[in-house]
């Protein structure tokens, strides 16, 4: 097999920049870089907010924080069942004219719009897919307007990192947007420790990993209720969060973090334990007792036990190498260099864990401007290099972008499992994806409407790196149409 | 999804069919007929999260089972009795399928079963699993693929390739030897001449997305019922029943093709039962019951060539013996390996039973293994293609040479 000639030579700067650490080159964007690419890149991490998607913000109309986010969802759940139930009684009177002031004061929805439908009428669309359309909307709406894409990459690159998936349980298909802006946003150039608590603070990560279900065997609830440990959250915590797998823990350094992260829980609709739908420490749940972590003991002291061994263990040496790795096979390649691994490690660890210096780290590392753009771009990024190529899609309607991610295999915050999406060029350029990236292609250069020259196109997009067969096949195409779809299928379009 | 209302275009497909391919076996003469009249076939079916094999493959007969198992365990008695297998093991009552299969001699059970892997990592258990190395961190070909690549040249077998089912090839039939990848789920199709021509630019610049490309189209194609002139449509993803349904049906009819490979790889995800995983009903058993249709589409889809077909259907590791806090189980280690098929000599369950007293649990927490799924793997490869001892132990799986194949799977 031979090996494609831009493998011989250094890739282009531009290129590296919009594709290995950005989102795609829109129209006009090339210039932008102003023959200083790696400068460009530096700059936006110095921009404040930048990461940030705010409520105020009128162009992201629609989105709830997520405690009124689960509300909403508990509340309709709710009513659902109350009709379920009242429906199996048809000869109850009393049990079909519930007047509505008889629900719980306690989850009235914060926004009028998600208020439960009228009884008579079944709840459609359902409260959560209308929360998760809008969050959705609203990430992909935040890719395409940003300039070189770099920060909305790293979201997406830890929001990776700590997956929660819409599958695992309704709530979280109502909140896994929220979570994203509340847990990951405010952190991505921050402090590694602060993203780490606010990830498992966040009932969403709570509830994927089975946590608030978890009980202390020696608490009250647990003597009470013989219910008990589930180790899940903390497991996943030290293998997939921080430390990593086959960093030297053992399982009863597992089954002791399960312990400690007893209670770590979120407020059901009953309002008994707090605030519906926040997170709360259940001291009744929580294991008592000093508990070992690694070695060290942890004395017994509520929620703070927990604090005190993730602030540990986000500062620990694997971990640092652990994000290292993960961030330089990200960025860099499949097998990325041990010198930048290593590079990276040392950062993260002379800085405690200062992500944006991690990232101006990275864009510093020699090697991720001369290893060749082999890795395959993800789905995601993939759908949103040919929106920022070919224009948004369908008005303010998501569901396109959506089914083209459910098709490449990487639904929207649905991963396969707690280990997130993969992350090598083989897991994205299987036959089937391949195949679907082309059916895609044609149908997004066919819907693009006055697309223009397409070979123009490509020097808007791609400039002089496009390859001499590149050119060729674009300027031989028999409709501007099929012109772009080759533009959109072309390895300078898919590799990064 | 709003991508999939519109009616493919066959002839893109027709093009393909005449258009220059770089993978030869759709275009091959039929084969003759080994002079024995077999046309052996094996389908691997990967379970993904850990399948709890205590409540897939009750001991009813063991007396600690009821307790450890607590809610979940499945029992005789009740309105969701388990279906009895052989007066000690009782089948979930979630596949009457692989019951009635058990009943006709084409289904086995292989219980306590474990990979070489012992700690409790899915992804590393995973990796284990399909790779077929003795440890975790080998990634880039599977043990299913090597035995195609193990296969004499010119065989059959290894000319006809795998199948690997889903929108992303499963690492158990990754690696060297030719894979045809396919997914039930399709989208409107690009103009005739677009294929070719983005074929024809990754020849020259990028062989590796031309290979990828090509065997997608060709999958696609012989996907497509061509009588029929459609195409299937997603009922659901693969850790849901009517997804995993779908796949088989599909799988099946590429694999029953006199031209179609003669070894697939299946993966669903969704095994992972932490919390109210179900016993007789609920969770575990719905997935269960996804598996039942597996089996019943491979039966109806391979028409005749079922007779000749091995399916096996293999997981991580098992989960913990005693129920968690949350009505769910933790990772734990011995599971059951599942057999079925026309090829399969069945009606057995097969296992040194370790026991369920504190003291017979490994690490006093888990089903203690005492079977390896590779011997089970080995013994089939061995019986249906006729790998050696010697390439199995080395090539498939490497460093297993300790493992001998588990003969007389096959009738």
């Amino acid at each position: 097999m031979t090996v494609p000639a831009s493998n011989s030579l250094p890739p282009d700067p531009v290129l590296v920049a919009f594709n290995r650490f950005g989102l795609g080159a829109r129209p006009g964007d090339r210039e932008m870089l102003a023959g200083d690419p790696r400068g460009y890149l530096r700059a936006e991490l110095r921009q404040a907010d930048i990461a940030m998607i705010s409520l105020d913000d009128p162009a992201y109309a629609g989105l709830l924080g997520s405690t009124p986010a689960i509300q909403a969802s508990m509340a309709a759940n709710f009513q659902l069942q109350r009709e379920r139930t009242a429906a199996a009684q048809p000869a109850t009177a009393s049990a079909q004219a519930v007047p509505a002031q008889a629900l719980p004061a306690q989850i009235t929805p914060a926004h009028p719009a998600l208020a439960p439908a009228p009884t008579d009428k079944p709840v459609v669309p359902q409260v959560e897919a209308t929360l998760f359309r809008a969050e959705a909307q609203a990430r992909f709406d935040k890719a395409v307007r940003a300039k070189a894409g770099f920060v909305e990459r790293l979201v997406c690159f830890w929001s990776n990192h700590f997956c929660v998936s819409v599958a695992k349980d309704i709530l979280i298909e109502a909140s896994a947007g929220a979570f994203e802006r509340e847990a990951i946003r405010p952190f991505v150039l921050g402090r590694f420790a602060d993203m780490l608590l606010a990830v498992e603070h966040h009932p969403a990560m709570l509830l994927n990993l089975d946590n608030q279900q978890s009980v202390g065997p020696d608490s009250r609830a647990g003597s009470n209720r013989k219910r008990g440990l589930n180790e899940n959250l903390a497991r996943e915590i030290l293998e997939l969060h921080t430390l990593g797998v086959g960093s030297g823990y053992s399982q009863a350094d597992v089954t002791s973090f399960a312990r400690i992260l007893t209670g770590w829980t979120m407020a059901g609709r009953d309002g008994r334990l707090g605030e519906p739908g926040n997170f709360v420490f259940n001291a009744n749940a929580h294991e008592p007792g000093d508990a070992v972590l690694l070695g060290k003991t942890y004395p017994a002291g509520g929620m703070g036990q927990a604090e005190a061994a993730l602030n540990d263990i986000a500062r620990h040496p694997a971990t640092a190498l652990h994000i290292a790795t993960k961030l330089a096979r990200h960025f860099i390649a499949d097998t990325p260099p041990p010198s930048a691994i290593a590079r990276l490690a040392k950062v993260f660890a002379k800085t405690d864990g200062n992500l944006r210096a991690l990232a101006a780290a990275l864009i510093a590392i020699p090697e991720a401007w001369s290893t060749p753009l082999a890795k395959m771009r993800s789905p995601f990024d993939y759908v949103v290099a040919i929106r920022r190529a070919t224009g948004p899609g369908p008005a303010k309607d998501p569901g396109q972008s959506l089914g083209w991610l459910n098709a490449l295999g990487e639904p929207l915050w649905q991963p396969p499992g707690p280990n997130g999406f993969p992350d090598g060029a083989d897991g994205w350029a299987s036959a089937e994806g391949m195949k679907i990236r082309l059916d895609i292609a044609w149908q997004a250069a066919r819907q693009a409407g006055d697309i223009g020259n397409p070979n123009d196109m490509l020097d808007v997009l791609i400039g002089p790196a496009a390859s001499p067969e590149t050119r060729q096949a674009i300027a031989r195409a028999e409709s501007k149409q099929q012109g772009l779809a080759l533009l959109l299928m072309a390895p300078e379009f898919q590799r990064r | 999804m709003s991508l999939l209302c519109e009616t493919p275009d066959p002839s893109r497909r027709a093009i393909l069919m005449t258009g220059g391919a770089l993978f030869a076996w759709a275009y091959m003469p039929r084969f003759a007929r080994a002079a024995d009249n077999r046309d052996p076939r094996l389908i691997v079916i990967v379970l993904r999260g850990a399948l709890d094999g205590l409540s897939a493959v009750g001991p009813v007969g063991d007396p600690d089972y009821a307790g450890l198992h607590g809610d979940i365990a499945l029992s005789l008695a009740g309105p969701h009795a388990a279906l009895p297998l052989d007066g000690f093991f009782a089948l979930n009552p979630a596949m009457p399928v692989f019951a009635r299969l058990y009943g006709n001699n084409q289904a086995a059970v292989v219980h306590a079963a474990a990979t070489g892997y012992r700690e409790r990592s899915h992804f590393d258990g995973q990796d284990v699993l399909e790779s077929g190395f003795a440890g975790p961190g080998h990634v880039t070909t599977g043990w299913l693929n090597r035995a195609l690549e193990s296969l004499p040249a010119g065989d059959r077998v290894a000319t006809l390739g795998g199948l690997a089912v889903g929108p992303s090839t499963p690492l158990v039939i990754r690696g060297a030897a030719p894979v045809l990848g396919w997914a039930p789920l399709s989208l409107p199709t690009p103009g005739d001449g677009l294929a070719a021509r983005v074929l024809d630019l990754y020849q020259h610049r990028d062989p590796v997305l031309a290979v990828a490309l090509q065997k997608g189209l060709d999958a696609d194609r012989m996907a497509v019922d061509d009588k029929m002139g459609k195409t299937m449509k997603p009922k659901g993803g693969l850790d849901s029943a009517a997804g995993m349904r779908q796949a088989a049906q599909g799988a099946a009819r590429l694999i029953a093709a006199d031209d179609g490979p003669r070894v697939a790889a299946l993966a669903f995800d969704g095994w992972d039962t932490h919390v109210n995983e179900g016993g007789a009903t609920g969770r575990l058993a719905t997935l269960l019951g996804g598996l039942y249709g597996v089996f019943e589409e491979f039966e109806k889809g391979l028409g005749e060539r079922w007779k000749d077909t091995a399916i096996v259907t293999i997981t991580e590791f098992g989960r913990t013996a005693q129920v968690n806090g949350t009505v769910g189980t933790d990772h734990g280690t011995g599971t059951v390996v599942l057999l079925a098929g026309g090829a399969i000599k069945g009606g057995r369950v097969i296992a040194d039973w370790p026991g369920l007293k504190p003291a017979q649990l490994y690490e006093q927490r888990d089903l203690a293994p005492t079977s390896d799924v590779r011997a089970v793997l080995k013994g089939l490869l061995a019986d249906q293609f006729g790998l050696s001892a010697a390439v199995l132990g080395d090539k498939v799986f490497p460093d297993s040479a300790a493992v001998k194949p588990m003969r007389g799977l096959v009738a």
